[in-house]
């Protein structure tokens, strides 16, 4: 639910190995056992976490990627194809759709959730920094997604939805935002809009309270403007959060799912078969497992690319401060 | 705690500045909050409807024909013909069950993953050891790598163990840690004073001891938060449960809402019905989150934009 980083080790130094201490505590150096360490005790601690992440991530991960060059319909045994699957894949097109619908989402969605996150975070700090208007501006975001969809399948209904209703009242005319191809997948990047907007904001405004109060106390008495300030003070400064909440905001968005499996299904056609829902129908509906893990892995690369670039991009790892 | 810091005075609240340059800026704040807010309104308002009159009656405030029917449908105690006289599909529900399982679900993928983590979190964060690092950044990796990813092979496994629609598979891979708590709970961990801990070593308190009586008692407000934001988590989860527990037995909520909508009427859905459901679904998270809303608005921000 939030954006860690790795920051700093430890408080303590090791201590200098001794070699006159044979095992007898010393006082002062925390009862450390200067030869031994604690690896006994931190085995034992990390025991649990550590088959945790052994067996459902680290041989997963590899399992996937061996998958991924075998023919697998689940019944029998995985069967070593090589680098078939990905030859598929490359003519396939509904992958090339899947990729493209995506990329469609991604935009819209981070663009529009951004932008708005962006503003919110600037007026609380502006006006309002009250942990109740917070909390409102956070309870979509407590929802579910299942929960998201459902509410907004129902607002955006194209028969006797609400918003259709405003629309309509206001001299416009009603919009099939499920029912269209063309407004498929702009209606589920606004559904996930809606419910990450205040999130962001949040973030985004956690990053603000950080920025030292000086610097606009001493712009303020240069005569610097509102939007001077903005410019030259405050994006500068926020930059380091901002890659952080996009690199973090773009990785989830590229995994949208839970929305498009209990509203559209895909379609209409192919218009929102995004893809992690095209592997889930490739590994479950169809059956072709080898086939989907080799989607899954594509869909990995992807997002370590995306990653990497906005890291390098956007300088993620550097600060205009000091 | 760390995560949170005390709105400052800025510059601005000691400038005299004339409240109406405030109007606009408020105007906007105030339309986000209601876009934010609003359509659980709207859900309420359509729950306590009577289903069959919601077509002629689109865009009023109040519930029409104000009554329970939705409710009674949801939870399966409305017979076949009333249910369908007011527009419900007739079909078999209930989400007593789907309740229950996402009560036992949630928990106990929570208290394994919090416990558990936490104890990671002592090795991490009070333990010397090597290869502490690496392994700490193997941890820290699992964070980005994107759950489809290891879904399908995860899938495989519990179906070869035989735990396909049990709670045990549905919980097993949530249960002996979130890379996120552990790296949560190892920032607090470090932090904490080393004073008491030493004394109690000095005594001759081996680690066990001071795990369970100097370190987590002394943790227990970021152990709070860190509990609620991962049954939050967990509550929502939707997918895992999707491909692993589907049966009717260990259907949790987020899985049984899909169901319900996929059952509902094409032509003429029982909106009633659905925002029922989907308030049923809610209000665990929403009580939970007018007891402890600002536990949770404070824990956003966590560290990384720190």
């Amino acid at each position: 639910m939030s954006t860690p980083t790795a920051t700093g080790e430890g408080a303590h130094q090791p201590p200098a190995p001794s070699r006159t201490a044979t095992g007898r505590r010393r006082p002062g150096r925390l009862g450390w056992s200067p030869t031994r360490g604690d690896l006994p005790a931190a085995l034992f601690f990390i025991a649990p976490a550590l088959l945790g992440l052994v067996v459902f991530f680290l041989v997963p991960m590899i399992r996937g990627v061996y998958l991924s060059f075998t023919e697998y319909n689940i019944l029998g045994d995985p069967t070593w194809i090589g680098t078939e699957n990905y030859e598929a894949i490359a003519r396939d097109p509904l992958f090339w759709n899947a990729l493209g619908v995506t990329g469609q989402y991604v935009v819209i969605n981070i663009v529009l959730q951004t932008l708005l996150a962006l503003g919110i975070a600037l007026l609380m700090q502006r006006i309002a920094k009250s942990t109740l208007i917070r909390g409102m501006l956070l309870l979509p975001y407590l929802m579910a997604n299942v929960i998201a969809a459902l509410l907004w399948f129902w607002l955006l209904d194209y028969q006797i939805g609400i918003v259709n209703h405003v629309l309509e009242t206001l001299g416009g005319s009603r919009v099939a935002f499920f029912g269209s191809e063309e407004w498929a997948i702009p209606t589920q990047a606004l559904i996930n809009t809606w419910r990450h907007m205040g999130y962001t904001a949040l973030l985004i405004f956690a990053g603000l309270q950080v920025i030292p109060k000086q610097l606009y106390e001493a712009a303020s008495l240069d005569g610097s403007n509102a939007v001077q300030t903005f410019f030259r003070i405050t994006l500068p400064l926020l930059r380091p959060v901002l890659v952080l909440v996009l690199v973090v905001t773009v990785i989830g968005s590229f995994q949208v799912f839970d929305t498009v499996a209990v509203t559209t299904q895909g379609g209409p056609i192919n218009a929102s078969r995004v893809m992690q829902y095209y592997i889930f129908q490739k590994a479950f509906t169809e059956s072709q497992f080898g086939y989907g893990s080799a989607l899954a892995v594509i869909l990995f690369l992807i997002l370590v690319l995306v990653a990497f670039v906005q890291m390098k991009f956007l300088r993620g790892n550097e600060s205009d401060l000091g | 705690m760390p995560i949170t810091r005390s709105p400052h005075r800025s510059y601005e609240r000691r400038t005299k500045r004339l409240p109406w340059r405030d109007v606009v800026p408020w105007i906007l704040l105030l339309l986000a909050i209601a876009v934010s807010i609003l359509p659980f309104y709207w859900v309420l308002r359509t729950s306590l409807s009577m289903n069959a009159s919601l077509a002629a009656n689109a865009s009023s405030l109040l519930p029409v024909d104000l009554n329970f029917g939705a409710f009674a449908r949801v939870f399966g105690l409305q017979s076949t013909q009333d249910a369908i006289a007011q527009g419900g599909s007739g079909a078999d529900i209930n989400f007593w069950v789907y309740l229950r399982n996402s009560v036992i679900f949630a928990s106990l993928s929570t208290a394994g993953a919090v416990f558990f983590s936490a104890m990671a979190a002592y090795a991490f964060a009070r333990l010397r050891w090597k290869g502490r690092n690496v392994v700490f950044g193997a941890f820290l990796a699992t964070m980005m790598v994107p759950p489809i990813f290891t879904a399908l092979p995860n899938f495989l496994l519990i179906k070869d163990l035989g735990l396909l629609n049990t709670m045990l598979g549905m919980v097993l891979p949530f249960i002996f840690m979130t890379p996120f708590a552990v790296f949560f709970l190892r920032q607090f961990f470090m932090n904490m004073s080393r004073e008491v801990e030493e004394a109690a070593m000095l005594d001759g308190a081996k680690h066990l001891r001071i795990f369970f009586q100097i370190i987590l008692p002394n943790a227990a407000a970021p152990i709070a938060t860190l509990v609620l934001l991962t049954f939050i988590q967990q509550w929502n989860e939707y997918f895992w449960p999707l491909l692993v527990g589907n049966s009717d037995d260990v259907r949790v909520l987020t899985v049984g809402l899909g169901v319900f909508k996929s059952q509902s009427p094409q032509g003429a859905p029982d909106w009633s019905g659905l925002m029922a459901a989907t308030l049923v679904s809610a209000l665990p998270v929403l009580t939970l989150f007018m007891i402890f809303g600002k536990k949770i608005v404070n824990s956003i921000g966590f560290s990384g934009v720190k």
